[in-house]
């Protein structure tokens, strides 16, 4: 893989290696909380996409999540036996529509009325399911059978907790290794182009609503990615996962791992949910209320975020 | 034939309860371009101001006053710690720093008053004839107070003496400021006046639902509606255009549920976005 | 009284000025020649406290004016009446007006002594004193700007190109005005692009070239010798 100094392949590996270990070490419920995070991390990742490298804050991430992971939900109570396969493929496809409205729609917006009309979609999208009981389970939400890892035909072996979160570290890691590989790509310095300064990448003669809009689709693509990964793991598909809450909780990790670094956001939904853990310990369910006061502390006097310092680097 | 009517009238009084929320977020955005995403909170504060200050004094009216100052004192602080040190920066920064606000003030009501609905009890029962029908009293006296605040709000900015104030630096800061007007004062009091038009909407409306900690989400996103819709910073444009979307979905509610209702706000928005932009009561496109 | 010493400012990256020194005296007029892009309205926005000055010190009757904010700045006696005017379009020429006239310390008697004073010496604002700022033409949003600036009483006024993009007309009764406040006592900073109008009511002239003063003597002298005008300014 070209680029990247001797140091960030060091870190990469090592970090790495210690998720590979992670759930042959960790006890149950620890085991669980990693692959969570590696699933939100992918998440943030995606949002990171349009927040860091393209300029654009978006609301409507909950939207992509949530038609992923309903759109597996469709493939593992349609088709029997429950097929990994299909199960991504409808997931991945549920966003990518859901994406592709959401691209066409908006890319023409300036910032604050794009955010604004990303976060009404996936409401949109919410009330939606909510709503349409029959299809979607409304309230109660839908659930279902863990697929089996296998090619139909071939094989098929149940996943474990180990096996299953090797699998999302799979997707996870493949998912970080061709992000960044767009990211540094021609295509990705346009993004940044759009970012730093969007009229002249306009003058200059760049379709920047193309660009915008491929962004989305990227973006709206690994989002759904995450969501299929989610249901896979946890077995079923709820409307809180639409909710713009969730949107709002990812752009927190964003800006808390810091933006435009595609690790950093990883980082920031590490942090954030180790926090929630940790406080409500403490507090219950009020774990809220001191993790919103350390996110704010943080936007005023860390706005570039935890890994924000290294944002040169991790991006050569 | 009825529902249809009593529909118009509901939709009229909450469009007059979401044009003073409107107003508020409006005020705000125009003078320090700060999307206040915490602004259903500050209306779901209210509300609980209300139940807290009704126990107090006995007083319905006097609750909503005192509710009002509460609020608004309470969120000059908020904007002097948390957003005044945002505001020379990129706008995501503020969005952030009012979602966290948000985040906090909402499970802050959720860990001091726990999440079981309260009960505001309405200042007067009672329904009033109006044709063949009746409607009650209350809802009246919420739309003409509504209504009554913001235009004492509009003759407060154009005749009164710091009206003038607010009014240039919502124009023109810097040059407001080189005039010797204290800029970051006037964002403090705007913030203020915004935050105690919400929790005043709040309290108006609290009688006729259950006041609880997750009734400001709702109204924090229709009132984003409503200002893309009749114009950022268009004070007039928002009023209008709260009645209008609440008249969509008041009629919306007789053929859907009313939490499919809400759709057609959001879909007022999307249109208003791709086909005017600037807003759909705005006069003349800038 | 209004001094600049070895003052560089930024904005951003860029290095706009590399180390200004000037001096205003109470009732002076003072003259900031030089060609477009040189610095002159940076100097006078960081006079102002529109910009920071990364080095060096501003300083106004003892004060240490250098990043503080715009409005305490004015409050001291500094007015400000800038390139493009900049009047609150949406407010009437009265409220334009009131912007300054309403400050804390003023007794009703003396506010109402102040307005009339600016009707009499701009009668067209007394005229259009209803109407919206953003109806004006460009001369009589010219006035507004300066008749504003003089609501707050200030020692010094800032002047940036008043007679920009103005008919010569307007240019005459900017000349004039610039006496008129001259033989009041107020003490002006005028930058410009008109030299004649300059070195007429000017008693000292700087000329600045890339971000430093380059040139500096009193305007008596320049009327008399053009070939440093010509140097620097090339006209």
């Amino acid at each position: 893989m070209p680029g990247g100094n001797r140091s960030y392949w060091i870190g990469f590996a090592v970090v790495l290696a210690l998720l590979v270990a992670a759930p042959l070490v960790l006890p149950e419920f620890w085991r669980r909380f990693t692959t969570e995070i590696l699933i939100w991390g992918l998440l943030a990742m995606s949002s990171d996409i349009l927040i860091g490298y393209t300029g654009m804050v978006s609301f409507g991430h909950s939207a992509f999540f949530g038609l992923g992971m309903y759109g597996a939900a469709a493939a593992l109570l349609t088709v029997r036996p429950p097929n990994l396969w299909l199960a991504l493929l409808y997931g991945l496809v549920a966003a990518a529509v859901v994406a592709a409205f959401v691209a066409f729609f908006s890319t023409r917006l300036r910032e604050i009325y794009f955010a604004i009309t990303t976060l009404v979609f996936s409401q949109i999208f919410y009330v939606i399911i909510f709503t349409w009981t029959e299809v979607t389970g409304g309230e109660n939400g839908l659930t279902f059978r863990q697929p089996a890892l296998g090619v139909p035909g071939l094989f098929a072996v149940p996943f474990t907790p180990v096996t299953l979160h090797w699998f999302v570290l799979a997707v996870v890691t493949i998912s970080y290794l061709l992000l960044r590989r767009i990211t540094r790509s021609p295509f990705g310095m346009v993004l940044q182009s759009i970012r730093e300064n969007e009229p002249r990448t306009r003058a200059i003669g760049y379709a920047v609503e193309r660009y915008k809009m491929v962004a989305v689709m990227l973006s709206g693509l690994f989002a759904g990615l995450a969501g299929v990964l989610y249901a896979i793991q946890n077995k079923f598909a709820a409307p809180d996962f639409v909710f713009f809450l969730i949107s709002g909780e990812v752009v927190i990790f964003n800006v808390l791992g810091g933006m435009g670094t595609l690790v950093g956001p990883v980082a920031g939904a590490a942090f954030f949910l180790l926090l929630r853990e940790g406080f409500s310990r403490f507090f219950t369910e009020y774990y809220l209320i001191p993790v919103g006061i350390i996110f704010i502390l943080m936007v005023i006097f860390m706005p570039q975020g935890l890994l924000g310092v290294w944002r040169r680097q991790l991006n050569r | 034939m009825d529902a249809f009517l009593i529909q118009t009238l509901n939709g009229i009084v909450n469009g007059m309860i979401l044009a003073l929320v409107a107003s508020g977020l409006t005020l705000i955005f125009g003078i320090m371009d700060v999307v206040n995403f915490a602004h259903g909170e500050l209306f779901m504060l209210g509300a609980y101001a209300g139940v807290v200050w009704l126990a107090i004094t006995g007083n319905f009216w006097a609750a909503l006053l005192a509710a009002a100052v509460t609020i608004g004192g309470l969120s000059a602080v908020l904007q002097v710690v948390a957003l005044r040190p945002l505001l020379g920066r990129d706008p995501l920064y503020t969005i952030l720093g009012t979602f966290g606000i948000s985040l906090v003030l909402q499970n802050y009501a959720l860990w001091q008053f726990g999440p079981v609905p309260r009960k505001l009890t309405e200042p007067m029962t009672g329904h009033f004839r109006l044709f063949y029908l009746e409607y009650p009293y209350y809802r009246l006296a919420m739309a003409l107070l509504s209504a009554a605040i913001i235009g004492a709000l509009w003759a407060f900015l154009k005749y009164g003496k710091y009206g003038i104030w607010i009014r240039a630096t919502t124009q023109d800061r810097v040059m407001a400021a080189a005039m010797g007007i204290p800029v970051p004062v006037v964002h403090t009091v705007v913030f203020a006046i915004g935050a105690a038009m919400a929790a005043a909407s709040g309290v108006l409306f609290g009688p006729l639902v259950g006041v609880n900690h997750v009734m400001g989400a709702d109204w924090t996103l229709k009132a984003f509606v409503v200002v893309v819709v009749g114009g950022m910073g268009n004070l007039g444009g928002s009023i209008l255009a709260s009645i209008f979307i609440s008249l969509l979905e008041a009629y919306a509610s007789l053929v859907v549920s009313p939490a499919q209702a809400v759709i057609v706000a959001f879909v007022a928005l999307i249109l208003t976005l791709l086909l005017r932009p600037t807003g759909l009561f705005v006069p003349t496109p800038k | 009284m209004l001094a600049l010493d070895d003052v560089h400012t930024y904005y951003g990256k860029s290095h706009i000025l590399h180390g200004v020194s000037i001096e205003v005296r109470p009732g002076e007029v003072v003259g900031l020649l030089g060609r477009n892009g040189v610095g002159k309205s940076t100097t006078l926005k960081t006079i102002m406290g529109l910009v920071r000055p990364a080095q060096g010190r501003v300083v106004f009757e003892n004060h240490d004016v250098g990043g503080m904010p715009p409005y305490r700045v004015a409050r001291i006696g500094i007015g400000y009446v800038p390139e493009d005017r900049r009047i609150f379009r949406l407010l009437t020429v009265l409220e334009n007006l009131r912007t300054g006239l309403d400050r804390h310390g003023l007794t009703d008697a003396r506010r109402e002594q102040l307005l009339e004073k600016v009707y009499t010496n701009f009668p067209v604002l007394r005229e259009r004193r209803n109407q919206a700022g953003g109806t004006l033409s460009g001369g009589e949003q010219q006035m507004l700007a300066i008749a504003r600036a003089m609501m707050l009483e200030p020692k010094v006024i800032l002047l940036d190109e008043p007679t920009e993009g103005l008919m010569p007309r307007m240019v005459g009764q900017i000349h004039q005005i610039i006496k008129v406040l001259h033989a009041e006592g107020v003490a002006i900073l005028l930058v410009e692009q008109n030299v004649p109008l300059t070195l007429d009511v000017s008693d000292r002239v700087y000329i600045m070239e890339k971000g430093v003063v380059r040139h500096h003597a009193p305007a008596a002298e320049l009327r008399a010798n053009h070939a440093v005008i010509h140097q620097y300014l090339g006209i």
